[in-house]
């Protein structure tokens, strides 16, 4: 018997889940059509590789993985690309992305596939097969499954594949085990064989002895891996609770499982990985459990990109539904309407209607009981945090640890005064986030702003510069210049005295005029002579 | 008398000089007080407090020069921070300074005539293009500061505002009853 461990809080909801597992996963027929969301990961949108009209293949690649954190997205089946536009997509907001209508052609034609041996084939090639094969993370968090099996610096010893299932309702990794134990151990055994890990633990909730019994008879013959029975304790499901209970590793704020030395996978991601690589079936669907306001809560295999109506209508839906959520009643989202399609995260939808889910009771104000802190799983202050988000206290928050809540709903489930918890902190998250992207931005207009500056002022210095240098050139030329001027002056002052022209009028002349100019000089003599003696007198 | 005045003195003069020599070793460059409030403003460097850029705008205030209340792209928390940072009381926006949404300008392709006129008038250079070939906006760098719209001779750059989408979409608040409405 292997030793468990406890992680602190946790809560006991009613849990509902034998409405639907009565019945095996059904296959429903193929929908209307099916609105396939380009951006169902973590990471960056898929690149659309198709355009309205074209003819499409089942599994043919129609979304082109980005560079760096991104996955593949593919046509759920054969038919026409109708449209390549934004659609409202399944997410609490309401707001529409990138989607391709895809009207199915009945024939479910596949591409080509191949079989392959998974023992055998190179580990870098089965992180690419992956990639393209746009499998992430079927739990809920929908991280590309290829990016986590690269590993990091510090190697992985221990894989934990997560069959707790802990959420109300949700009952589709339950039916998953039941009915495919065999391919999710398989893809524990590639997991295993792509991060060189030592053993798998499978976690599975003891309220769930069906799947443990199926799961257990699957990998008997492995050494490397054990089925674990955990108590059932919401939120047990979450990653990092499961490690704890399993392994007693606590995985501290800020600091990855895999640093410590542990993986977590869904069971659901598991059994995507072994087919994609055994069978090339990249993921066109998953189990969905449709349950709720129903007549025939069951999970179905569903296409990913089928209309949340067409899926209801297929279990039953009543007519006194008023909304769906996907995901549970803890931490589920209301879908914005009926007509989004299911994608990569959803795992459950619940028909809710006032009957199942009456109206929150008004909330009145904290009383500061403290019930919160004492359930909530990752040991935090819920009432502290509570304050800060309510004023907008953001830093105080981060500095409570707002980071580490992992939205679980426990808190707000035993409030005595039904404050909505989870949505303060969704609130004060998002509105951080968006705080460091404005900082971000801000930084750098900033550093844009200063570059600039420096840019003209280098630019006018330049400009002086040249300017300055082009006038030393014009003065160290000038003296040269002024030289040959004068050397031109005095040369011709040269010619001209060698010339030595006497004035013509004093040349060639007659006795009479030689004798006016003698006497002329000799009254201009006697004049001068007087004047030196009035002078003198 | 005399030995405690000279002591006195004494101790004055190698504290002084202590104070001197720290004076110039430790010297802060710069007004840290301008760069605290730099660090608050957007950073839109729009001119619309009246000063050529947020940097001017801090040094103004940091002088006392200029209310807090001037810039409109920082919003009312903007002033809220700046009240805080400079102990100061908030001070709503005048009339003339109202904060519009955040835009990002759209430079009409076809109507473009490749002046350049507003490569030159944006503070942060996220305008590319050259003389007599189009120009285009770098959207994620553009601050949003309308300082092109006034130099182009065409009239064909446009404010559009940033409408939310799925990667900038927040959760809002919680809004719900106290008490029970009647």
């Amino acid at each position: 018997m292997t030793q468990l461990y406890h992680f602190h809080g946790g809560v006991h909801p009613p849990t509902h889940k034998a409405l639907s597992v009565r019945s095996p996963i059904a296959t429903p027929p193929l929908p209307s059509k099916l609105v396939i969301p380009f951006h169902q990961h973590v990471g960056s949108m898929a690149k659309p590789l198709v355009q309205a009209g074209d003819y499409v293949f089942k599994g043919q690649l129609i979304g082109m993985p980005e560079d760096g954190l991104s996955s593949a997205i593919h046509a759920s089946t054969s038919g026409t690309i109708a449209e390549i536009g934004m659609q409202v997509v399944a997410h609490a907001s309401g707001l529409p992305d990138l989607c391709a209508t895809l009207i199915p052609d009945g024939k479910e034609a596949w591409v080509v596939r191949e079989q392959r041996n998974p023992i055998t084939l190179p580990i870098d090639e089965i992180r690419h097969i992956l990639r393209l094969a746009g499998i992430v993370g079927l739990g809920g968090a929908v991280f590309p499954s290829d990016a986590k099996l690269r590993g990091g610096k510090h190697h992985v010893r221990t894989i934990v594949l997560n069959g707790a299932e802990c959420e109300p309702y949700i009952t589709c990794d339950d039916m998953l085990m039941r009915q495919r134990a065999r391919d999710i151990v398989r893809g524990g055994d590639i997991i295993r064989r792509v991060l060189g890990a030592d053993e798998v633990l499978i976690g599975i909730e003891d309220n769930k002895p069906q799947a443990i019994a199926m799961m257990q008879e699957a990998c008997v013959d492995r050494s490397s891996m054990r089925v674990i029975a955990v108590p059932t304790l919401y939120p047990g499901g979450g990653a990092k609770q499961l490690i704890r209970v399993l392994t007693g590793i606590e995985v501290a704020a800020g600091v990855r499982s895999t640093d410590k030395g542990v993986q977590c996978f869904n069971v659901a991601t598991a059994y995507s990985i072994y087919r994609a690589v055994a069978f090339s079936e990249p993921l066109l669907s998953r189990i969905v459990t449709v349950t709720g306001n129903v007549h025939k809560p069951q999970n179905f295999e569903v296409l990913i990109g089928t209309p949340v109506d067409e899926l209801v209508a297929w279990a039953g839906g009543k007519p006194d539904t008023t909304h769906h959520i996907m995901g549970g009643p803890m931490m589920g989202v209301p879908l914005p309407n009926d007509q989004v399609s299911v994608v990569k995260a959803c795992n459950c939808i619940i028909a809710a209607s006032d009957a199942l889910f009456p109206p929150a009771p008004p909330a009145m104000p904290c009383i500061r009981c403290t019930r919160c802190a004492e359930v909530c799983p990752q040991e935090l202050q819920p009432q502290d945090l509570y304050w800060f988000a309510k004023s907008k206290n953001f830093g105080k928050a981060q500095e409570f640890h707002l980071f580490d809540c992992i939205e679980c709903g426990a808190c707000s489930y035993v409030c005595p005064s039904h404050i909505p918890l989870v949505q303060y902190y969704r609130f004060a998250k998002s509105e951080i986030w968006a705080r460091d992207n404005d900082k971000k931005a801000a930084d750098q207009a900033r550093e844009r702003h200063e570059f600039r500056e420096y840019r003209i002022e280098r630019e006018k210095q330049e400009k002086a510069d040249k300017l300055a240098a082009k006038e030393k050139a014009a003065l160290a030329a000038k003296p040269a210049a002024s030289d040959d001027a004068q050397q031109k002056i005095q040369a011709a002052l040269a010619v001209a005295k060698q010339q030595a022209v006497t004035p013509k009028n004093v040349s060639d002349l007659t006795p009479q005029q030689q004798a006016e100019i003698a006497d002329i000089e000799a009254r201009r003599a006697n004049n001068q002579a007087r004047a030196q003696s009035d002078a003198g007198t | 008398m005399i030995s405690a005045l000279l002591v006195m003195a004494g101790i004055a003069i190698v504290l002084g000089a202590v104070l001197g020599f720290a004076a110039i070793k430790f010297r802060v460059e710069g007004n840290p007080l301008v760069d605290k409030i730099d660090a608050v403003l957007p950073q839109t460097q729009c001119g619309q407090c009246g000063f050529p850029g947020c940097k001017p705008y801090a040094t103004a205030i940091a002088a006392e020069e200029a209310d807090i209340n001037c810039c409109p792209p920082g919003g009312e928390e903007g002033i809220r921070k700046l009240a805080e940072l400079l102990n100061k009381e908030f001070k709503p926006f005048g009339d003339n300074a109202k904060p519009k949404p955040k835009a990002v300008a759209y430079i009409d392709e076809n109507t473009c005539i490749g002046c350049t006129l507003c490569i030159q008038a944006c503070p942060v250079d996220a305008i590319v293009g050259a003389a007599k070939q189009m120009h285009t906006i770098i959207a994620a760098d553009c601050t949003g500061c309308e300082l092109c719209l006034a130099p182009c001779p065409v009239d064909c750059i446009a404010m559009n505002p940033i409408e939310e989408t799925l990667s900038v979409w927040k959760w809002k608040y919680p809004v719900y009853a106290l008490s029970p409405t009647p």
